[in-house]
């Protein structure tokens, strides 16, 4: 259960290896979360309950119990099960974190729209079908945190990454929809639009102005516990910066260099 | 369906709220509880999330049966759903008081019991559960238990926060008075060594006594404060006006909080301006006046709604004891709050005394400290789990009915008799029907 100064019991990390999902998750943990499970491709070959890799090690030595299922986004019809296992394993999900995602470069998407599709599958069906499994045990449970990682990617779709974009667009849409959906069930969706996030994902890419670090959208994350906010943007200044390029006249916006 | 929380405003869950009249209904309604369980609430006064059951069903018991009656002797048998506010109403002008009122007069009958809760007068009467003769419980069977002090059920129901089953009646004892008044001396002190020895010292010659403490203030006169000490009054301690009709009761809110206040409202600046008239007001040698039942026992009943001044964010209360000889940790912590420039609009310090058999039952003979604090300060989180600490290694605990936000760690380190209480109720309720956020929160099933 979710106290009253915010801190949780327990943390369902979907993407187990993800960056920003492994920093929330820690951040958690801090603040008094004791139970985690991570869910993650091959994760139960790979990072075995009990131990062997370093985010398990990382959690333990906070001082939270770890477990590990496998997950494959691509599989919607996995989802609901997969859910429910958690659930099993840790007792009611105070926050669930779908943090899986693949960030594929334009210029291959161009020459293979099988790989378009696939990838969209994940950023954006992946999400809802995992998603919708989460917020109906959310609902069940009459409380939990749904945290959905958008981007403004999505806010307005740009040319050089416009497959991406879409599907953060998509999943944007689809997690305002579900926060309102769920208004008055005692769950809630907190929708994060992120800059451009300097790691692991963007490694090689010139980070774009108001780039910020997986460390800081965690940050972000966990102080929207706090509050009742749906959208959280990081940098908070990106809000007031998107109101703007939402004005400009699209003969500007295919201009954009990026 | 509803979401609720409780008086602190924080945290809210969602749960399907029925409201049975009778012990059949609630029998039928615990009976076709579902998986995520029952639990039993009566005005919401606990502040955190003991009357809440996420994703279940939560028994309003405020419409159950709603019935008592008093004998020659002043025993008092009444139904759970039964405030103390209607009780005290009834029974005042007939000379009988209730021998043990929390800080408001709304909370029921059910929820006095539940919580144990304690006064002004726990270092000579201890609390509710003491004056408790019998019981009468739903439990998860179906059946209505009547339990008494002998019973192992009856002191795991009495400060069991509702999880062994819905109390539907108590029978217990009042104290006869002879007015609606209290005889008060109201002194201040000068620090926090003043306010405890004259506490230690003078207690004993009074029924109820509180001290009330500025905890803005800082330095020499940290822990500064104002100590009320009252007994019930005789006639002729009355104003004249009110010789008239002694036993006269009829309390009402003065005032009603707006039902939307702004955060932040009761910050650093209106908290310093209000400690600094209130412990101005107070005289520096005692004064004895004479003061009504109601503003002595609840003055906070005087505003109605009070808990929606700290905005939107709710607030959280933060109440622990600490044993005798533990003051140094009751120091640390008002030094420590007092340090930092914690607002904590009502801070109450008081002096236990003996405790109840209740197996979670909060007070023990000790200091109490209880402090309101508004939820958004930062790094309020971590100062509480450190204090969680001190109390915990000083032998002492935090109180069920006000905690939102402890650890489940900390509940096992700090109730040592859990465990058997535990066993009482997987007895009593083998298949964990009643259930409670606070309960999952602090994994007491």
């Amino acid at each position: 259960m979710r106290n009253a100064l915010g801190s949780v019991d327990t943390v369902l990390l979907l993407g187990g290896r993800s960056e920003i999902g492994l920093a929330i998750v820690e951040r958690l943990v801090r603040r008094g979360a004791r139970r985690v499970v991570l869910a993650a491709r091959d994760a139960t070959a790979s990072m075995k309950d009990g131990g062997g890799t370093a985010p398990v090690d990382d959690l333990e030595r906070l001082g939270a119990e770890v477990h590990v299922l496998d997950f494959d986004a691509a599989r919607p019809e996995t989802h609901a099960a997969l859910i429910e296992e958690a659930a099993a394993k840790v007792g009611d999900l105070d926050v669930v974190i779908p943090a899986f995602g693949v960030l594929g470069s334009q210029a291959v998407y161009d020459a293979d729209p099988v790989a378009a599709a696939r990838d969209v599958a994940v950023n954006f069906g992946g999400h809802v079908s995992i998603g919708l499994a989460a917020a109906r045990r959310l609902r069940e449970q009459g409380h939990g945190t749904l945290v959905v990682l958008s981007s403004v990617a999505g806010v307005r779709v740009r040319k050089a990454n416009f497959v991406y974009g879409s599907a953060k667009a998509g999943l944007d849409g689809f997690a305002q929809g579900l926060a309102d959906a769920l208004h008055g069930s005692g769950a809630r969706v907190v929708v994060v639009r992120p800059g451009f996030v300097i790691g692991r994902m963007t490694r090689g890419m010139t980070p774009a102005p108001m780039s910020v670090t997986a460390a800081e959208v965690a940050d972000a994350v966990v102080e929207s516990l706090d509050t009742r906010k749906v959208i959280v943007w990081v940098p908070a200044r990106l809000r007031l910066a998107f109101a703007v390029m939402l004005l400009l006249p699209r003969p500007l916006w295919r201009r954009l260099p990026r | 369906m509803m979401l609720l929380t409780g008086w602190g405003r924080t945290a809210p869950t969602r749960a399907t709220v029925a409201r049975p009249r009778t012990a059949e209904e609630a029998a039928a309604l615990v009976a076709k509880a579902g998986r995520r369980g029952v639990v039993a609430r009566g005005l919401g006064r606990a502040y955190g999330d003991a009357a809440q059951n996420a994703g279940g069903l939560v028994l309003d018991c405020t419409a159950l049966e709603p019935s008592w009656r008093v004998d020659s002797t002043g025993l008092v048998t009444a139904s759970a759903g039964v405030s103390l506010h209607d009780l005290m109403t009834a029974l005042v002008p007939r000379g009988w008081f209730v021998p043990v009122t929390p800080g408001t007069r709304y909370v029921t009958v059910g929820g006095a019991v539940a919580a144990d809760v304690h006064g002004k007068n726990h270092h000579v009467d201890s609390s509710f559960g003491a004056h408790l003769r019998s019981l009468r419980l739903l439990t998860a069977d179906g059946s209505v238990r009547t339990l008494e002090p002998g019973d192992d059920l009856f002191w795991a129901t009495v400060g069991g926060m509702g999880l062994t089953g819905v109390i539907v009646e108590a029978t217990f004892q009042c104290v006869p008075i002879e007015t609606a008044w209290m005889r008060v001396d109201v002194e201040r002190t000068r620090d926090l060594d003043q306010t405890l020895e004259t506490m230690a010292a003078t207690d004993d010659g009074h029924r109820y006594t509180v001290a009330w403490i500025d905890l803005l203030a800082r330095g020499g006169r940290m822990g500064r404060g104002v100590l009320t000490r009252g007994d019930h009054a005789a006639p002729g301690d009355l104003p004249a006006r009110a010789r008239g009709n002694p036993l006269a009761f009829a309390p009402r809110p003065l005032l009603s909080a707006p039902p939307w206040a702004p955060g932040g409202l009761l910050n650093r600046a209106t908290v310093r301006a209000f400690n600094a008239a209130w412990y101005g007001k107070a005289p520096a040698t005692p004064r004895r006046i004479a003061q009504g039942v109601a503003p002595f026992f609840h003055p906070l009943d005087g505003v109605d709604g009070w808990n929606r001044m700290y905005g939107p964010r709710g607030f959280v209360q933060y109440q622990f004891v600490v044993p005798l000889g533990a003051e140094d940790t009751l120091r640390r912590v008002v030094e420590r709050l007092s340090g930092a420039g914690v607002v904590s609009f009502l801070t109450v310090l008081k002096r236990f005394g003996a405790g109840t058999p209740g197996m979670l039952s909060f007070p023990m003979p000790g200091w109490t400290l209880a402090l309101d604090i508004p939820a958004g300060q930062s790094g309020l989180a971590a100062m509480l789990t450190e204090f969680d600490g001190w109390v915990a290694a000083a032998g002492g605990r935090l109180y069920l009915a006000k905690d939102s936000r402890m650890s489940a760690t900390t509940m096992a380190a700090t109730y040592l008799r859990l465990g058997e209480w535990r066993e009482i109720r997987r007895r009593a309720d083998p298949d964990g029907v009643f259930v409670s956020d606070l309960a999952r929160r602090l994994r007491l099933c």
